[in-house]
Parts: C-alpha cells; structure tokens; sequence
C-alpha cells in the first residue's frame, strides 16, 4: 500500500471528520484489507495476474500508481482508492451514465472498465474540470445557473457527459442534445434544465 | 465478480493461444475474450458469466479498427468502435443501413466502448437469462427448461424459438450485415477462416447454450460488406419503447435495388423479433420483380412472419414487425439518393 499514500488508514493519526471522510472512510477499511494481496502480487510478477496487479493511471494529468485486485473497476479505483468520489455509482451496470468519465479524451463508463485493462491511460474526471484557480468550468457554472439538478446524484455523470457532448458537436439543436445525452438518467427528471444549462455552456466553452 | 485470472494478448497468435478455453458461448467457458467490456464486465457482476480467465484483446485495436471503402465493398477491422464507425462518411453514404443501425443502438458512452466484434457476439437481454436465481434457463443451464416460457415475456423472440429457449438477439448491427449478405473474418488456433455472417450465429436446435459456431479461441477481425446495386438504398428502421437508448422491440434493414418502381433485387433482416439476426429470404422472394406498393409490402411482410411463434405477452410482436417492415419498405422506396451514385 505504500504506492498510494491516500489509501491507507494510520490508527494512530488524528482524523478531521467531514462528511468526505465519512464517505470515504468505508473505502480507506477496505483498502488496508487488501493488504495481503500486495504480497500475492509481488510473488506473480511474470506469471498470469490474479488478485491483485500493479495499476497506473493518469488520473487528470497525474500518474498514479495503485495495486488493486484485478476486478476493480475504473470507477472503483477512482472511488475507493484515490477518493475521488465525484465519480458516482449508480447502477454499477452501464445503465444509468452516473459514472461516466472521459478515457484519453472519450466519455465512456467507468463501471464497465476493469482498471487493469485501463492502464496507462488518461482519465478525466469531474474533479479535474476546474480551472487551477478554482473556477468552475463553464458546463459546471451552467448546471448551476440553469438549476439543472435536484438531487445532484447523476450531476457528475451528465457534467462529463455533456462537456464531450458540445466537443463532439453533438450539441447544435435541442434533439442532438436529447439524443447524445440519453445515456445519462435523472431519475429528478431535470432534463429540459439540463438542455438549458448545456445550450449555455456551448456557447460559452472555448471551441477544441 | 467471482476472482479470475487476467492476461493481456498483445497479438492474434498470443490471443488464438491464450483463448482455447472460449468455447461458443456457453456460460460456463472457462476464458472469456474481454474487449469493450461492454457485455462481459456487465455480465460477470450480475454472475451469469464467471470465467477463470479473462483474455484483455484491447491491444489488436492497433491493428484492427480500420474503416475501407472500396470497389469491393466495405471492410471494417472488428475492434473499431461503433461510435467511429456510425459517423464514417464512406459509410453513411454507402451503407447507410450498417450507420444507422450502430447510431440507433446503446448510448454515446456505450459506443465508444463496444467494438464490432463484441457487439455482433452481444447476449440477450431476457431477465430470465440475466438473473441466475432463476434456476430455470436453458441457455445458462443446460436441461433447466425455459422460464420466459410461461413467464414475462412480452419482448421475447417469435421468429427461429423453439420450446427450449424463446431469448431475443438483442443486437442492431449484426441484422443490417445478414440483410446486406456480409461476411465475417475469424482467427483462431486453426488459422483464419471467413464465414457467412448468417452462419455465426448458431441456430437454436434445441440447444440454447451454443450461441455461434466460433470455434474455441477464435476471435473476429473483421466484416465484409460486398458492394451492390443496393447498399446506398438501404435503411434501419428501429421500433423502441423510449424514443433512445433502448433495444429494439422491433426492427427492419432493408436495402433495395429498384428497377423504376419495381424490385429488381431487396434484401431484408429483422431485428427485435427473433433468436439470431434474422434474415427473410420469403420476404425477399415474394417481393422480387414486384412493384413495391404497400399492398405487395404487406404481402411479403406476412411471409416474413407466417412462422412466428408467440407466447402471451408477446402475441403483439409478429404485428409489429409487419408494419415496422411495410414502413421500412416504403421508406426506402422514397428514399432520395444524392447524385454521384
């Protein structure tokens, strides 16, 4: 566990709680669980790869480098053990679109995408839409003007999904939006503000 | 997800020799090809699929997501994904049934991730099937007998069923390739062989567990769509519960070649409605040298049909997919091709 100082758990640390940590806290156990299957890992360097494998992904512009048994999903991995939990699970099935991140600039679903067979390759998520300055992306200030959620569950997924949504240009009319954004599902039904907040957005993102 | 052993194959040969445990799509293969993840992944959660091994082919997208137009006809590598494919000029062009078929199906995200090759080889989705405390499924057990027999079956196939499995072929593309007669390239441990796309999937024969006639450890490289006088004349019509990301309650490919308001040539598949990507050779023959009116559409429509076979919730399918096909016809007849044809 050492490759990843986010994923484990010192008793003896103090621990601030936030609702994040609390979130999160289910994960950290589990990680410090896995501990064994580190050893398992290192015993099999040349052999087939089962329980648990080396896994670098470069995760919004950085590399990081995890051991995790080889059914972690992508969604996992970002979830569980790099806490970025803006990434939501849903369905866990590539039903619902909560999990969608974009895989070296295309959005697809993270529940559906073994970590293992992601490696090296370049995830964004919605914890990486920010500017460094802490300005929100015009998609994500769109969301917000617009009101386009409720619960805010599904907010990620549409977010992720929509920023790809206007660079594929997929979002010149109201029917191209409802289309391409039909694997994203709000069970609030706040789609017609969802069209709203991506038709502000498209007219304010920089063309790419 | 049950734990299981994984290899990445960075060629064919290191794939064809990984994957002799593949078998033809029985449930319990011991290795299973993992490529979009689209269905495997899905299916391992919900443990109907539970291989030993899983076999990463991600790495022949390198070599095998190529996208030909030529004389010959059209030449797509089976790890191209159907999100690139759907939106190829040459293709929306040329074969436009083949495009709408990939944009018609799944979601933006999904598409991104399927390859040609999974997509083709897509289970059904019967919950039947899809949810292993059923103990009854012949298809995951062999000799189980049929849930959806005399349970929910209101989108179960009509068409190629028989009393040991009444599951639906889910899928969109692989109806527009046996319409327009198209041919699939395999790998194996044998060499490569090509085969009619008609043939790939095996017909049921009372055995619902043996889903095509891959041999163990082959793989898909690619499809041939012959050119003919009727690719550019050819459509996908998809009836949907939900107007997108939904599967097909019904479906039409059809694809004409016509001889002022005659049929010199039609071919014609149906989606939605049966075991396997399904082809009506009675369709075909009964509308040829025809005047495509809506009176000889119905006429071959109901040939398209006579041996559909229903069970309850279903009764409404064989309707459906006559007028789903009347109206495909029609459109297709109207169908406006731009010059340069």
């Amino acid at each position: 566990m050492t490759l990843d100082p986010h994923a484990t758990v010192n008793p003896g640390s103090v621990v601030t709680i936030t609702r994040r940590t609390v979130l999160t806290g289910g994960a950290a156990l589990a990680a410090v669980g896995a501990e064994p299957l580190l050893a398992a890992a290192q015993e099999k360097t040349h052999r087939t790869v089962s329980g648990a494998a080396p896994v670098t992904l470069r995760v919004n512009g950085q590399r990081r480098e995890m051991v995790l048994d080889v059914r972690v999903t992508v969604l996992d991995a970002l979830r569980e053990h790099l806490h970025l939990t803006g990434s939501k699970k849903g369905c866990d099935q590539g039903q619902c679109g909560a999990c969608t991140v974009q895989i070296d600039g295309e959005r697809v679903l993270s529940c559906l995408t073994l970590a293992v067979a992601a490696q090296g390759k370049h995830i964004e998520t919605i914890e990486g839409l920010a500017g460094k300055d802490g300005r929100l992306h015009p998609m994500q200030q769109a969301f917000i003007d617009q009101d386009a959620f409720q619960c805010g569950y599904c907010t990620p997924g549409q977010i992720m999904s929509a920023v790809a949504c206007v660079r594929e240009g997929h979002a010149k009319t109201d029917a191209d939006i409802q289309e391409y954004m039909s694997g994203n599902l709000c069970r609030c039904a706040a789609y017609p503000k969802i069209v709203a907040a991506i038709k502000q957005a498209r007219d304010r993102m920089e063309p790419t | 997800m049950r734990p299981f052993a994984f290899e990445r194959a960075d060629d064919l040969a290191q794939a064809a020799r990984l994957g002799t445990g593949t078998g033809q799509g029985q449930t319990d293969a011991k290795t299973q090809y993992l490529a979009g993840g689209t269905t495997l992944i899905d299916l391992m959660k919900l443990d109907v699929l539970r291989p030993e091994r899983v076999i990463d082919i991600g790495p022949l997208r390198r070599s095998h997501d190529f996208i030909d137009v030529d004389p010959a006809g059209l030449y797509v590598g089976a790890f191209a994904k159907m999100s690139v494919v759907a939106t190829h000029p040459g293709v929306i062009e040329g074969y436009p049934a083949i495009a709408e078929s990939l944009q018609l199906a799944a979601s933006a995200q999904l598409r991104n991730m399927a390859t040609l090759g999974g997509n083709v080889l897509q289970r059904t989705r019967c919950a039947y099937f899809r949810d292993p405390t059923w103990n009854a499924c012949n298809k995951r057990n062999p000799g189980s007998g049929c849930a959806a027999l005399k349970g929910y079956n209101r989108n179960h196939a009509v068409l190629g069923v028989d009393d040991s499995c009444i599951a639906q072929y889910p899928g969109d593309f692989a109806v527009a390739l046996v319409a327009l007669e198209a041919q699939v390239d395999l790998t194996g441990p044998q060499g490569p062989r090509r085969l009619s796309m008609e043939s790939l999937h095996a017909p049921l024969d009372g055995q619902p567990h043996i889903e095509t006639t891959l041999r163990p450890g082959e793989i898909i490289t690619g499809f041939l769509v012959p050119a003919a006088a009727w690719n550019r004349r050819s459509l996908y019509l998809k009836v949907r519960d939900r107007t997108s990301y939904e599967f097909a309650i019904s479906s039409a490919a059809v694809a004409l070649d016509l001889d002022g308001e005659s049929v010199r040539q039609v071919r014609i598949g149906l989606g939605g409605m049966a075991y396997r990507p399904w082809r009506s050779t009675e369709a075909e023959h009964s509308l040829m040298g025809k005047v495509l009116t809506e009176a000889n559409a119905e006429i071959a429509a109901a040939a398209a049909l006579n041996d559909a076979k229903t069970h309850g919730d279903n009764d409404y399918k064989p309707e459906l997919a006559r007028r789903t096909l009347v109206r495909a016809l029609l459109q297709a007849k109207s169908k406006s091709l731009t010059a340069g044809a």
